[in-house]
């Protein structure tokens, strides 16, 4: 090695120290978005879950009107890019609808509410597809049962298909939850302080976007593995006797 | 226990599936107490029938009446009304999944007819206790046999007080040793006085217990009278011919 590259070498390593050390340094702050990121999945989910069952069973049970509706809003938001929802929702119908004083309190000018309601309406769009398929692999004998006790389509679907379909609906709502950890990143367009947005700040100042890719990168995958760890505990948790397999390969 | 009471009266009854007459206007008439068994080949209406009786399948045509009520299909009050009273055992069970025996057999009563939760399963002990399966209250169906699972849905519905059970094929998706047991529970129930419509194939068990068999084919009632008559020696009903059939392919034919 000739004393000119060795220098070169040296002030290379010394560039990479220096960002390291910076990228060391903003470690805290971006580690704050992970707060947000989990508030945003969380937020999603639920709107997703709340929405998605309903659309789920207008989807399988309820009359044409209430099928094709249910059909439409699944065709819409899945259609629709979430990026596009964003910039729609963020500076069009929920800066509209804030400028009403009762609904102030909602804060639905905020960048985090907006991009819950947009990641939640997809969700459910997706999510009432794992749940509706859940529910059509039941045996319709099920239905038939509960009917014939004398429970009317309302008390069948709330207390024998619903508490079984969604057991099985836990495997595919897994995916959704993974989906969702990386949809989140989306919100950095709007402002929402989550890791994807903190770490492109972060980058735009120290210049250094490769070690603050993969820090996000590592963040986001350890996020994906503690979610879908908890998921696969919840699952064995509420499996029904004779619906799964026991032990692994 | 026999009287003349009607308990149910189907008057009538016509049902298209996916463009096939499959009930060509079929009546009965069923008093209080007795059993009634529903024979013929597969594809005759049998299932169907029993079906169209509580409105899980909806009749085309016809009337059903409990205890002298028209039953009005189009009213959701008097379909619930119905189905509480008319009890239902289906070929392939249909236990609830994701409930215990015991919670599959008290589900209904807190459900449908709001008892609390305490005496629902009192009540739910009873009747397992009554088919023999207390011991198993805390079993889910996938850890039952065929046999077990048929007895809890006996337990299911009779929990519910019904006026009279519909029994599809009960004992048609068990494995043949299971076959007794279940027998062994409807036995105890005629004998008890309970007004039942059967389908089976298991002649030699129904002959001995039946009022009357009704033969079925392509969707109407061929034939009707006691097991006796229509099995009578040297008989050359519809009905005789059919159980030939059957016992010559399972080599069993009682009565």
């Amino acid at each position: 090695m000739t004393a000119l590259s060795a220098a070169r070498h040296g002030r290379h390593m010394d560039g990479m120290l220096s960002a390291l050390t910076a990228s060391w340094d903003a470690l805290p702050y971006i580690l704050g978005g992970v707060w947000w990121t989990l508030g945003l999945i969380i937020g999603a989910m639920a709107v997703g879950l709340v929405l998605g069952v309903p659309l789920a069973v207008g989807q399988v049970y309820g009359a044409r009107p209430v099928r094709r509706l249910a059909s439409l809003y699944v065709w819409l938001f899945r259609g629709v890019p979430i990026l596009v929802q964003l910039y729609l929702f963020y500076f069009g119908i929920l800066a509209y609808l804030s400028s009403f004083e009762a609904l102030a309190f909602l804060h639905l000018d905020s960048a985090f509410t907006a991009a819950v309601v947009v990641l939640g309406l997809t969700s459910a769009a997706y999510q009432s597809q794992i749940f509706r398929g859940a529910i059509q692999s039941l045996p319709e004998g099920q239905l038939k049962a509960a009917r014939a006790l004398g429970m009317t389509d309302r008390t069948a679907i709330m207390n024998i298909i619903l508490p079984q379909a969604l057991r099985l609906s836990i495997p595919g709502w897994s995916n959704e939850y993974s989906i969702l950890l990386k949809d989140s990143a989306l919100a950095f367009v709007i402002g929402v302080l989550e890791v994807m947005s903190r770490t492109r700040s972060v980058a735009a100042t120290t210049h250094q976007p490769l070690p603050l890719s993969i820090l996000a990168g590592l963040i986001f995958f350890v996020l994906t593995w503690a979610g879908l760890k908890a998921l696969k505990t919840l699952e064995a948790k509420v499996r029904m006797e004779g619906y799964s397999h026991q032990g692994s390969l | 226990m026999h009287n003349d009471t009607v308990v149910l009266r189907v008057e009538n009854v016509v049902k298209h599936l996916g463009g096939q007459r499959i009930l060509d206007g079929v009546s009965l008439t069923v008093k209080k107490g007795r059993l009634k068994v529903l024979i013929g080949p597969s594809g005759a209406g049998k299932s169907t029938l029993l079906q169209c009786i509580n409105f899980l399948l909806p009749p085309d045509e016809g009337t059903v009446y409990i205890e002298d009520r028209k039953i009005n299909g189009k009213s959701r009050k008097d379909l619930l009304w119905l189905r509480q009273r008319v009890g239902m055992i289906f070929q392939d069970f249909n236990l609830f999944d994701h409930l215990t025996a015991m919670e599959n057999v008290r589900v209904a009563l807190i459900k449908v007819k709001k008892m609390d939760k305490r005496a629902a399963t009192n009540r739910a002990m009873e009747e397992l206790a009554r088919v023999g399966l207390a011991d198993k209250s805390g079993l889910y169906p996938a850890q039952l046999s065929g046999g077990q699972k048929q007895r809890v849905s006996v337990a299911r519905a009779l929990a519910m007080d019904p006026e009279v059970m519909l029994l599809d094929e009960p004992t048609s998706a068990l494995d043949p040793e299971l076959i007794g047991e279940v027998l062994a529970v409807i036995r105890d129930l005629a004998d008890a006085g309970m007004t039942m419509i059967m389908a089976t194939h298991q002649i030699g068990f129904s002959s001995s217990l039946a009022d009357e068999f009704l033969f079925m084919e392509k969707g109407r009632i061929i034939e009707r009278g006691s097991p006796a008559e229509l099995l009578a020696r040297g008989s050359c009903s519809r009905t005789m011919a059919f159980c030939a059939k059957l016992s010559e392919l399972t080599g069993e034919l009682g009565g």
